[in-house]
């Protein structure tokens, strides 16, 4: 399951970011969709926690599957997750990693203040001992072999 | 009597990609222990440390969640198809 790096497509990063801004000082969530590792969409969904939104995410079993099958109708799949950390580092909590699933990818987005900042992704080690970071690029858009 | 088991993307590493695999049980415990027996990695992934289910796995038997069921001890039968259906959650502190 090992991959050098997830990639995310221009479009998939503005809407990571817009998204971040708009839920802040809640956290925002959405799932990254494509295939190969390059992310072709990010999918904004409901943040449905009710343990407080500043802190803490959760995606409904429901949207789960309206997120697979979204993912499937394009022809895609579910690569992994992203969620914001507003006022926090875009590290992954003792939280985040008690509730990982294993070949996803968790990008994490640094909201300080506000404003969209560093972006990060984890993979979780299959043990579930730890997570480990991957690189991240943002597909140039002038790019049209990744784009 | 085997049932359905559809199994989610995160997963499907540990079931040699398929997406439906089927498992022998007359309950959701049974069938999701020998699902576990078959597929060994699965089961950190399904279970906590004190062998319950991780309360971010949602089991569901064709629409309806166990929680609102009989929970494990839901009957299940060949005719049925049972998701095992992840929440994703997360957050900035513990």
């Amino acid at each position: 399951m090992g991959r050098a790096a997830l990639t995310l497509r221009p479009a998939a990063a503005s809407a990571i970011r817009r998204h971040g801004r708009e839920a802040y000082p809640h956290e925002c969530c959405g799932a990254l969709i494509g295939r190969d590792g390059l992310v072709t969409m990010a999918l904004a969904l409901p943040n449905t926690t009710d343990e407080g939104p500043r802190r803490r995410f959760l995606v409904s079993p429901n949207d789960y599957r309206a997120a697979e099958r979204h993912a499937a109708g394009m022809g895609a799949r579910l690569l992994g997750f992203y969620h914001s950390h507003p006022d926090a580092p875009a590290r992954p909590s003792p939280y985040d990693l008690e509730h990982a699933w294993p070949a996803f990818s968790y990008l994490i987005i640094g909201v300080p203040g506000g404003d969209p900042g560093q972006m990060t992704s984890w993979r979780l080690r299959d043990d579930r001992s730890a997570f480990d970071e991957e690189q991240l690029v943002e597909a140039d858009p002038d790019d049209e072999v990744l784009v | 009597m085997a049932t359905k088991i559809l199994i989610p993307t995160p997963l499907r590493g540990y079931t040699g990609n398929q997406e439906e695999v089927e498992a022998t049980g007359s309950t959701v415990g049974e069938l999701l222990a020998n699902l576990a027996a078959e597929h060994t990695e699965l089961r950190k992934h399904l279970y906590g440390e004190d062998g319950s289910l991780r309360n971010f796995v949602n089991i569901y038997v064709n629409d309806d969640d166990i929680r609102y069921l009989e929970k494990e001890q839901t009957p299940v039968t060949d005719s049925d198809t049972v998701s095992i259906i992840p929440s994703v959650a997360g957050g900035s502190r513990r």
